[in-house]
C-alpha cells in the first residue's frame, strides 16, 4: 500500500497556529485534536496493524515561521512481514521554519518477527526554530527476535549538519543485540531536544541513558536503552 | 609502488598514532559487565565493526577521495587512482573536507567520542606530518581540538598511494584490533583465543570496508550513520571516571 | 617586560624526562625542582601516569607552580609506550603548554612509574634523568638496565632511608660507577633537601649547553 500524506502549519497572527493543509490516505490518516495552548495538534491514526513489507507511506510537515505543532499517534506501529523479499517504508520529511515549533511525539515502533522496515526521517530546521522529537525503537513483540528494522534520522539546523543516526537490528545487523550496541535491551530510542533559546547542559550518563550536547547547533540528544517501553519512555521524557 | 608493505604499516598497531592509549570503549563496556568473556568480546567486536567501523571507515574513505578521487569499481583502484586536481589549499578540497568534518561530527553524539577522535587525529596527523612532508594536510579543517581522525587518515593513505579499499581497510581493521588488545589486557583473556577471534571476523572487517569504499561515492549527508547506543552511553560514563586505564 | 627573562635563550625549551620505578621519587623531584626554579625559569611540567592524572593532580594540590603550567597524559597501560614508542600525546601536551602559557625554557616530563627498562625516545627528550631510591636495596645500580646505565644523570634518592634499610651508597656508588662509565650519578634526599640542589645545578648546566647548541634565531630578512 502506498500513502501520502501531508500537513502544513501557519502562524495564525494571534499567537496561535492554524493548520491550513492536514489530509492522508489510508493508512495514513491525520486528525487534528483539540489545541493545547497555541499549539495545533495531530494525531496520526493508523489503520489495521502495520505497516506490512511492501507498503511506503510517506508523511510530509511543515511549519511555518511562528507556528507551533504537536504530533502524536494512537497507538505503537507494528511492522511486520508482508510480501516476500519486501520492504515497508515510513519516510517523514519535516520542514520547520525560524521561530516555529514541532514536537514529534509519536508511540513506538515495534519491530515484529520477520519483517523488513525503513523509518526513515529528514528533518530541516531553520536557525531559530525548535524541536522535541522522540523515535522509540521495541525489539520484537514480546519475547520474539524482531526481523530487520532501521530507523534513520538525519536533522540540519541553519543549513548544518546537526545529527544523523541510523540503527539497525535484526539478522542483517551484526552485533545489534551485543554490548557494543543495545546490551541485549529490547527497547531504545532517543529524544533529540532543538531549543535555540537555551544553552545546552553539560553530558551525563548513567548505565542506560545519556544526554549528549550536539556540536552541530543548540541541541541536545537523549539517548537510551531499556528492558521494556515503559522504562524507555520514562528516560525519553522532558 | 611498494603499497602492500605501507599498508602493513599504517594499519600496525605499533604505527605511533596514541591507538595504545584507546579501548575503543572496552573498558567501558567490561566495567559496566556486558563484556566478560570471549564470547561477549565476539560480540562487542563484531557490533563496533558495524558501527562505528562502518562509519570511521567510510569517512576515511571519502577523505581519500577528498585528496584522490578515484573509481572503486575499477579493477585495478590503486592503479587508477590520480592525485585530485585540486590544487593543495584549494577551498574545493579544504570545503569538501571541512563538510565531512561536520557530517562526523552529525555522527557522533556524544562529546567525549568527538573528543577522542579529534585527539586521535592530532596524534595521527602528527606522524603523518613529520613522514609525508608534501601531503596536503593543510586542507585539513582548524577545527578546535584538530581534524577527526578518519579525515586524518584518508589524507595520510593517499599520501602514502594507498586505494581507497586499502583505506577502508585500514579504518575498519583499527577499529577491532585497538577493542581487541584492550580486552587481552584488561580481562586476561588468552591471546592465541583472541586473534582466532579476529581471523573470524576477517571477512567481515574486509565486508565492511568495501562497503565504506563504496558508500564514499555519496554525497556527505548519505554516508553511513551507523548508530550504537551503548558506546555513546558507555563513553560518556567512562569520561567520568577518575581511575581508568586507557583513555577512552 | 617579561620579569622572568629567559635563562637559556634557546629556540626552544630544554626537554628533560624524569623516568624511574614506581615510587623512587619522580614527582617529588619534580615539585622539588618547581621550588628551585620558580623565581628563574619559565617552566612546565608533563606527567604521564598509569592510572588517570593522579601526578599532576599531586602537583597542583602542592601548590608548587601555577597549574596551567601542568598537563597530564593518558598512556593505556603502557607508561614506555607513551615516552618511548608512541610520543605524539607527549608532544601535543608539550605544544599544549606552550600555547597556554606562552615560551618556555624548560619543561619535565615524568614518566610513569615503570620498570627498569624504561627510557624516553630522544624523539620526545633532550636529556633524561633516571631515579631510583635506597629503599629498593642497594643491588638496584648493579642490575643496571637502560634507565641506570644510559640516562644522563642517574638519582639516587632518599639517602636518608639508607641505614633504615641496610642500603650500602659506597656500593650503590662504585656498581653506577661500573655501569655507567663517565656519566654523572647522584645521591639525594629530598626530604633533607627540598630544592633538590645538585640536581638543579645540572639543569642549569644542561640548559646552558642547550642554549650554545640551539642559539635564538633571528629571523633573516627576505634575501
Ligand atoms: N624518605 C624519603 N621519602 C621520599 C623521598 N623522596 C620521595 N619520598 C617519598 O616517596 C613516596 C613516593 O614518591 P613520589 O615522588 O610520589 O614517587 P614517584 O616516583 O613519582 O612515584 P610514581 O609516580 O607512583 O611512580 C612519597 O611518599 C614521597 O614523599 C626522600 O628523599 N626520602
Ligand atoms: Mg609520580
Amino acid at each position: 500500500m502506498r500513502a501520502l500524506a501531508r500537513l502544513v502549519a501557519r502562524a495564525d497572527g494571534r499567537g496561535g497556529t492554524a493548520l491550513v493543509e492536514l489530509h492522508g490516505e489510508t493508512p495514513l490518516l491525520l486528525r487534528q485534536t483539540p489545541t493545547d495552548g497555541g499549539v495545533a495538534t495531530v494525531h496520526l491514526v493508523g489503520g489495521a496493524a502495520g505497516p506490512l513489507a511492501g507498503d511506503d507511506l510517506r508523511l510530509e510537515i511543515e511549519v511555518g515561521p511562528g507556528a507551533a505543532v504537536r504530533v502524536h499517534s494512537v497507538a505503537a506501529s507494528i511492522a511486520l512481514p508482508g510480501r516476500a523479499g519486501a520492504v515497508s517504508r515510513m519516510a517523514v520529511r519535516a520542514v520547520v521554519h525560524a521561530d516555529a515549533t514541532l514536537h514529534w511525539l509519536p508511540e513506538q515502533l515495534v519491530a515484529a518477527a520477520g519483517c523488513a522496515h525503513l523509518a526513515e526521517s529528514r528533518i530541516e530546521l531553520a536557525a531559530g526554530a525548535s524541536l522535541l522529537w522522540r523515535d522509540e525503537l521495541i525489539c520484537g513483540r514480546y519475547g520474539e527476535a524482531p526481523g530487520g528494522a532501521v530507523v534513520h534520522t538525519q536533522v540540519d539546523y541553519a543549513g548544518r549538519p546537526l545529527l544523523r543516526q541510523s540503527l539497525a537490528v535484526g539478522p542483517h545487523a551484526p552485533g545489534w543485540a551485543g554490548p557494543a550496541v543495545l546490551g541485549g535491551a529490547p527497547a531504545t530510542g532517543s529524544l533529540l531536544v532543538v531549543d535555540p533559546s537555551q544553552a545546552a547542559e553539560p553530558p551525563m550518563a548513567d548505565g542506560s541513558v545519556a544526554r549528549l550536547p550536539l556540536a552541530g547547533g543548540p541541541a541536545t540528544l537523549w539517548t537510551a536503552t531499556a528492558p521494556d517501553a515503559h522504562t524507555l519512555r520514562a528516560h525519553l521524557s522532558v | 609502488m611498494a603499497t602492500p608493505s605501507l599498508l602493513l604499516l599504517l594499519a600496525d598497531g605499533r604505527f605511533p598514532a596514541g591507538a595504545h592509549a584507546h579501548s575503543g570503549g572496552l573498558e567501558a563496556a567490561v566495567a559496566a559487565g556486558r563484556v566478560t568473556d570471549l564470547t561477549s568480546l565476539e560480540a562487542f567486536l563484531a557490533g563496533r565493526l558495524a558501527t562505528a567501523g562502518l562509519v570511521g571507515a567510510a569517512f576515511a574513505a571519502a577523505a581519500h577521495r577528498v585528496a584522490m578521487p578515484e573509481t572503486v569499481g575499477s579493477a585495478h583502484p590503486a592503479r587508477s587512482a590520480r592525485p585530485s586536481d585540486a590544487p593543495v589549499g584549494s577551498p574545493a578540497r579544504s570545503g569538501a573536507l571541512a563538510r565531512l568534518d561536520a557530517e562526523l561530527d552529525a555522527r557522533t553524539a556524544a562529546p567525549a567520542l568527538r573528543a577522542v577522535s579529534r585527539r586521535q587525529g592530532r596524534a595521527l596527523l602528527r606522524a603523518g606530518r613529520s613522514i609525508w612532508s608534501d601531503a596536503p594536510f593543510a586542507d585539513l579543517p582548524a577545527t578546535p581540538g584538530g581534524a577527526h581522525q578518519p579525515l586524518v587518515l584518508g589524507l595520510l593513505c593517499a599520501a602514502a598511494g594507498l586505494s581507497r579499499v586499502e583505506t577502508a581497510t585500514i579504518a575498519a581493521y583499527g577499529t577491532l584490533t585497538g577493542a581487541a588488545s584492550a580486552g587481552v589486557r584488561l580481562l586476561g583473556l588468552d591471546p592465541y583465543q583472541v586473534q582466532a577471534l579476529l581471523v573470524g571476523l576477517a571477512d567481515a572487517c574486509d565486508g565492511t570496508a568495501a562497503d565504506a569504499a563504496r558508500a564514499a561515492d555519496d554525497p556527505p549527508e548519505r554516508l553511513p550513520a551507523a548508530a550504537a547506543p551503548l558506546a555513546d552511553i558507555h563513553a560518556e560514563i567512562h569520561a567520568t571516571w577518575e581511575v581508568r586505564l586507557f583513555a577512552s | 617586560m617579561d620579569p622572568h627573562p629567559p635563562l637559556a635563550r634557546a629556540g626552544r625549551a630544554l626537554r628533560v624526562g624524569i623516568g624511574g620505578p614506581v615510587g623512587s621519587g619522580k614527582t617529588a623531584l619534580v615539585a622539588a625542582l618547581c621550588r628551585a626554579f620558580a623565581d628563574e625559569l619559565r617552566l612546565g611540567v608533563v606527567t604521564n601516569d598509569i592510572y588517570t592524572t593522579e601526578d599532576a593532580d599531586f602537583l597542583r594540590r602542592a601548590g608548587v607552580l601555577d597549574p596551567a603550567r601542568i598537563r597530564a597524559v593518558e598512556t593505556g597501560c603502557c607508561p614506555h609506550t607513551a615516552i618511548r614508542d608512541d610520543i605524539g600525546a607527549n608532544l601535543d601536551a608539550v605544544d599544549e603548554l606552550a600555547e597556554a602559557v606562552g615560551p618556555l625554557d624548560l619543561v619535565l616530563v615524568e614518566s610513569g612509574g615503570d620498570n627498569l627498562t624504561a627510557t624516553f625516545s630522544r624523539g620526545l627528550v633532550d636529556r633524561q634523568i633516571f631515579v631510583v631510591d635506597v629503599a629498593g636495596g642497594d643491588k638496584v645500580p648493579r642490575k643496571g638496565g637502560p634507565g641506570v646505565t644510559a640516562a644522563d644523570l642517574l638519582v639516587i634518592n632518599k639517602t636518608d632511608l639508607a641505614p633504615m634499610v641496610g642500603a650500602d651508597l659506597a656500593v650503590m656508588d662504585r656498581d653506577a660507577r661500573a655501569r655507567r662509565g663517565d656519566l654523572p650519578t647522584l645521591f639525594l634526599s629530598i626530604v633533607g633537601d627540598p630544592t633538590a640542589t645538585s640536581v638543579a645545578d645540572w639543569i642549569r648546566h644542561e640548559l646552558a649547553h642547550h642554549a650554545a647548541a640551539h642559539p635564538l634565531t633571528v629571523p633573516v630578512g627576505p634575501a
